[in-house]
């Protein structure tokens, strides 16, 4: 899970869209309800549509299509013309929304602390669950040894 | 030939309403929700995810509802919704290199760097039947341990081979432009990324059949798993108004790298080749497979004598889709009344032609 990287850039900008496409629809309508639920209209309807998910042949060759993902996308603009953007594996139209509220109020400088600190229980709650799968992964890690034939 | 017929329009639906009661079952017995589905019956989502070349486990997992567990039908019902749904394009090549594991096995090299970890498997089991399942209760937890250093980078066993060129390695990315084959039909022969994108949808029982026909010699490669990885990876698109790829979160995948039998000439030294395959989900079975038919069908590009079906990318790749093969199989049920009353009397014609034949003969 990438971290909040507490920047402007668009790694930054990544990383809080990698929060958003991790959260529940739950999470990120309680963090947009910390924030005072800003208006925003739709610059365009959320929307279920497909992105066919490319592999590559040796797992770093050439590109093939391994087959489509459903993806959700949406589009919006705040009040003060700030424009955001979201696309979420799955066919969640309103968690789309809320994240793309999210998107374009972090990219306004006042904003984007109290975006970050309202995504923090996700970043903790994903961080938490990937180190307990991790734990439960490490405890299935095996340590093979080969035994002498005896054929002679 | 299918001619088109008139009426049943009533018993076509009670026929409907009569499956919709069937599918429920014993009402005194509880619904199975959609979530169920998804979490419990989640090796049976995951290859209709694969199947249906849509990964979406609540869709796949209302599918096998709809469909009342008939992997082929709930394909079908995956497919078809697809059909209905605007492409927004394609996805930046996922890097399985980084995939999370949930497991990792080689049977190539017992002390991979980032180590060997089994994950949840049926492997080592007894298969004997738990009848302590037919009752409800909570599992023992999860074993927890402390993460090695070294689990943080788990690289390729074909890059550890790659390195002293002892493998070889993967075609590269020339840039040019992927078939797809979803939306153009396939012309023969056709290139490894349009046999995989086949591959990676097709049948596994078929896949399966084929893989296994090549280990009992029909196009024998000589395999040894060099690596299965479980886990997940993260989709990153580009639209097209970010210019940026844009993390929209993580599918769970399956990677086979099957390692083969070296191949050499005057000019090139002998190196080992490979097999590849990538599906949705954990099913090792098909990516095992699908690497297995992968290198089989690499028979030519290799200069390997042509002779087994597993060999033969229009047999397997005309074959390998259970959609199609149940749509023309299934569609023999349908009415043929025109068509078979005209064999009739062709049968009829030729009966009579030999009987007056053999009353001239007498």
């Amino acid at each position: 899970m990438p971290d909040v990287s507490r920047g402007s850039g668009t790694e930054a900008r990544r990383a809080v869209m990698a929060l958003c496409a991790a959260a529940t629809g739950a999470e990120l309508a309680g963090a947009l309800a910390g924030l005072g639920t800003p208006e925003a209209e739709d610059i365009r309807a959320p929307e279920v549509g497909l992105v066919m998910a490319t592999g590559r042949i040796g797992g770093d060759g050439r590109p093939f299509n391994l087959g489509e993902v459903t993806v959700t996308r949406a589009a919006v603009r705040l009040a003060d013309g700030r424009t955001g953007f979201a696309y979420h594996l799955g066919r969640d139209r309103r968690r789309a929304r809320h994240a793309a509220i999210l998107d374009a109020l972090w990219q306004g400088e006042a904003d984007r602390r109290g975006v970050e600190a309202a995504l923090g229980a996700v970043a903790r709650r994903a961080a938490d669950e990937a180190a307990a799968q991790a734990r439960r992964t490490a405890a299935t890690r095996v340590d093979f040894l080969t035994l002498a034939r005896g054929e002679d | 030939m299918y001619v088109a017929v008139k009426g049943g329009e009533a018993a076509i639906d009670n026929a409907h309403r009569l499956l919709a009661e069937v599918r429920r079952g014993d009402p005194a017995v509880p619904e199975l929700t959609v979530a169920q589905i998804r979490e419990q019956m989640a090796l049976l989502v995951d290859r209709v995810m694969a199947e249906g070349s849509l990964n979406d486990p609540d869709l796949a997992a209302l599918a096998l509802k709809q469909a009342r567990g008939d992997v082929v039908e709930a394909v079908f019902l995956v497919r078809a919704f697809r059909t209905t749904l605007p492409r927004f394009g394609a996805s930046v090549p996922l890097d399985t290199g980084r995939m999370t594991l949930s497991r990792r096995i080689s049977a190539t090299f017992k002390d991979l760097p980032g180590g060997q970890v089994l994950g949840p498997t049926f492997d080592y089991t007894h298969r004997l039947v738990d009848f302590a399942l037919a009752a409800e209760g909570a599992p023992e937890p999860a074993a927890e341990a402390e993460p090695r250093e070294d689990a943080a980078a788990t690289p390729r066993v074909t890059d550890l081979l790659g390195r002293d060129g002892l493998i070889e390695p993967s075609p590269p990315d020339d840039g040019s432009p992927l078939g797809d084959i979803t939306r153009e039909p396939v012309d023969f022969p056709c290139d490894r990324a349009t046999r995989l994108q086949a591959l990676a949808r097709g049948d596994e029982g078929f896949i399966l059949a084929l893989g296994y026909a090549t280990q009992r010699g029909y196009g024998r490669t000589h395999p040894f798993v060099g690596e299965v990885r479980v886990g997940t990876v993260a989709v990153e698109f580009v639209p097209e108004e970010l210019g940026f790829p844009v993390p929209l979160g993580a599918v769970q995948a399956t990677e086979c790298q099957m390692v083969n039998q070296f191949h050499g000439s005057r000019t090139v030294p002998p190196q080992f080749t490979r097999g590849y395959g990538l599906v949705f989900g954990q099913s090792e079975r098909k990516a095992m497979a699908m690497a297995l038919v992968d290198r089989a069908l690499r028979a030519g590009e290799l200069g390997e004598p042509l002779a087994s079906p597993a060999q033969d990318q229009e047999f397997v790749l005309a074959h390998c889709d259970s959609l199609q093969a149940t749509g023309f199989v299934e569609h023999l049920k349908l009415p043929h009344y025109v068509d078979f009353q005209a064999e009739l009397e062709l049968v009829r014609r030729m009966r009579a032609e030999f009987e007056d034949r053999r009353e001239v003969a007498e």
